[in-house]
């Protein structure tokens, strides 16, 4: 009797510190998935600042502006393609 | 249990000399009693802290270990209907101070505080003198500044979370996008419209923190936060540009006061375009005025003057009372009712129905208009949504003005059939020109992006009238015609200038409302593209020389960005292209 006690008194310890360390190991785990939630978050608010600087950066202003002045470029004359020759017609 | 007797050792305890005192038995009771009592007085203090303080216990501990977190959420966006950003939040921090406790920094800690916020070390003085028990050393500072602020540990200085609005395509889409105020109330435009819809609902949760201050536990259920719902709005950015660019450069060529274009989509109602000038930017409101911020096009009404003629001549074909080429005498280019005069400004002899459309001729319009009893022109300008609120949902848009028919008189009748009499906004009479591009029936307008176009709308026309007037539309721009420069090259197109007199307390003064308002392509029509510019000053007025380059440049730009296949006869466009080699 005595040894079944001293027995379940040692495995009730081992239980203990098992619990101790599934309670240690949790929390570790938790604030692994906090910081990638944080990481989320601070990543969500760099895509928000990178879509504004592309938006900002694309308006529709400064592209006209750079093709009209650094580019030389302008709107083509509307003009229709030229037609087709029929064959053998001599042009 | 079974004892095992263990082997004596020395004597038994029952012959413990000891025991064998008698003492008196009230002793051990007396202990007994004493033990008893100490357990009593546990047992009560137990009850008192678990049950009777309880609460307040439980209180104080948690206050030790537990914090709740608000999870903060994002405003929703705004975006054209591709998708481009045309209002977007993004998170900032303000940076207030204690000023008792800030007081006690050093100068050096000061002068990096000081560079970081961009202040001078003198502004930064005169902030912490104040006796308040807070003060903002400045708000909206960008996120990686404020992370270096917090590395320098200041006494006194803290960090508060709050967001700032962005919008990238800036005084372009202003007046349609609005802006918010402080803590993101919506305060002009679809922010305010959408105001409901846009606002996140912040989430919260409840943890438990070390020592060291990070969270090692989630207690309880966590309301996760709600972002706010995007907005999809019905505009094109490229073609919002194209109106806003080309408005802009009219209304500086004609030193106008002001101006709006509207571009609908005929097949679904969708608003593509909606610009106004004056504008304003909505990233910097530092000098605002109620003139800039007006969005004209829904909010201010005017008279249209002649752009609403094809209407009364579209009825007038419609009650089967004159034909496509029904001759009417407009000789001399005068019109006496009652006491007033209606003219023409070009006097002709005998216009075909076609042609008062084509020249834009008042006195052909009154004579149809007084042909017709007053109550079917009521209920078509009803039908046709003038007089009522266009229901976009839009803060402080207008119906306009429309008298009920039963006290017209007849010169009122004769006015109202080339549009004045009767005010409308830029937006009623671009949807009112859906009919004309549609079979004769009107849609609802939509601010939102539409997935589906709409099958059937409201009829007011029947197809046959709207095929015809599409063909008298297309000669008003052809040679003839009041608005030759609103022709696009590549398409067939058609509309109506307007050139009306403003009214200045109750006098036609001469000052003028250009418009113009027409329809692309004739054969397949695809949109409706309305013009107005406010007091041109430089010289010119009609509807067709101010308006109707605006209307050609928007229209034509528009179409391609669409990928609208040109559709004018190849014919003529090929004589051009041999007269260019030539």
């Amino acid at each position: 009797m005595f040894r079944l006690n001293l027995f379940l008194v040692f495995v009730l310890v081992l239980c203990a510190l098992a619990v101790v360390t599934a309670q240690h190991r949790g929390r570790k785990l938790f604030q692994a998935l906090e910081a990638e939630q944080e990481k989320v978050r601070r990543l969500d608010i760099e895509f928000g600042q990178l879509q504004i600087e592309m938006s900002t950066w694309a308006t529709h202003p400064r592209i006209e502006k750079i093709a009209r002045e650094r580019l030389r470029m302008e709107v083509p004359p509307m003009r229709p393609a030229p037609p087709v020759p029929v064959s053998g017609e001599v042009r | 249990m079974v004892v095992r007797r263990r082997p004596q050792r020395g004597h038994r305890y029952t012959e413990s000399p000891i025991l064998e005192l008698a003492l008196q038995g009230w002793r051990s009771r007396m202990v007994g009693l004493l033990l008893m009592g100490a357990f009593l007085v546990l047992l009560l203090r137990a009850f008192y802290l678990q049950v009777i303080n309880n609460d307040f216990l439980q209180e104080k501990g948690d206050s030790r270990y537990l914090r709740d977190i608000e999870i903060s959420a994002m405003r929703g966006k705004v975006t054209d209907r591709h998708g481009d950003m045309l209002a977007v939040s993004t998170p900032m921090r303000s940076i207030w101070a204690i000023p008792t406790d800030a007081r006690t920094m050093s100068a050096e800690q000061k002068r990096q505080l000081a560079q970081l916020v961009e202040l001078k070390v003198r502004e930064l003085d005169a902030r912490l003198a104040s006796e308040k028990t807070f003060v903002f050393i400045k708000r909206q500072v960008p996120p990686q500044t404020a992370e270096q602020i917090a590395a320098l540990k200041l006494p006194g200085i803290h960090q508060e979370k709050e967001y700032r609005r962005y919008y990238p395509s800036g005084e372009m889409t202003a007046h349609l996008v609005g802006f918010t105020g402080v803590d993101d109330k919506g305060l002009e435009g679809v922010e305010l419209a959408f105001q409901q819809s846009l606002l996140g609902r912040p989430g919260a949760r409840t943890v438990i923190r070390d020592r060291r201050g990070s969270i090692i536990e989630d207690v309880g259920a966590t309301r996760p936060p709600r972002d706010g719902t995007d907005i999809t709005l019905a505009i094109d950015s490229k073609i919002q540009y194209l109106a806003y660019s080309h408005l802009k450069a009219a209304v500086a060529e004609h030193h106008a006061k002001g101006g709006g274009v509207v571009v609908l989509d005929t097949r679904t109602g969708e608003i593509l375009a909606l610009v106004n000038w004056p504008t304003y930017n909505p990233n910097n409101r530092a000098k605002l005025s109620g003139e800039q911020l007006r969005n004209r096009a829904v909010t201010d009404t005017f008279e249209p003057g002649s752009t609403l003629k094809p209407f009364t001549v579209a009825l007038g074909l419609e009650k089967g009372k004159y034909r496509y080429d029904t001759p009417i005498d407009v000789s001399p280019g005068r019109i006496t009712i009652g006491r007033a005069v209606i003219s023409d400004t070009h006097a002709h002899k005998i216009l075909t129905v076609a042609e008062v459309v084509q020249k834009s001729s008042n006195v052909g319009t009154t004579k149809m208009a007084l042909s017709m009893p007053a109550e079917s022109m009521w209920e078509m300008f009803d039908n046709l949504g003038f007089g009522k609120s266009p229901q976009l949902g839009f803060p402080g848009e207008v119906g306009g003005r429309l008298r009920a028919w039963k006290n017209w008189r007849p010169i009122e009748q004769a006015t109202m059939s080339y549009g004045h009499g009767i005010s409308v906004s830029l937006i009623q009479l671009a949807r009112a020109y859906t009919v004309f591009a549609r079979d004769g029936d009107i849609v609802p307008v939509s601010l939102l992006r539409t997935e589906e176009p709409v099958v059937r709308g409201k009829p007011v026309f029947s197809a046959q009238t709207a095929r015809e007037l599409k063909a008298m539309l297309e000669l008003v721009v052809q040679p003839g015609g009041t608005a030759t420069q609103a022709a696009v090259p590549g398409y067939r197109v058609g509309g109506k200038t307007g050139t009306a007199h403003k009214l200045e307390g109750g006098v036609y003064a001469n000052k003028y409302i250009s418009s113009f308002v027409g329809i692309a392509p004739i054969s397949n029509p695809r949109l409706v593209v309305a013009v107005m510019l406010d007091e041109p000053s430089a010289g010119r007025y009609y509807g067709g020389q101010i308006a109707g380059p605006v209307f050609s440049g928007v229209m034509g730009g528009a179409l391609r960005t669409l990928g609208v296949p040109p559709d004018a006869p190849v014919q003529v466009a090929a004589v051009n292209d041999q007269k260019g080699r030539m």
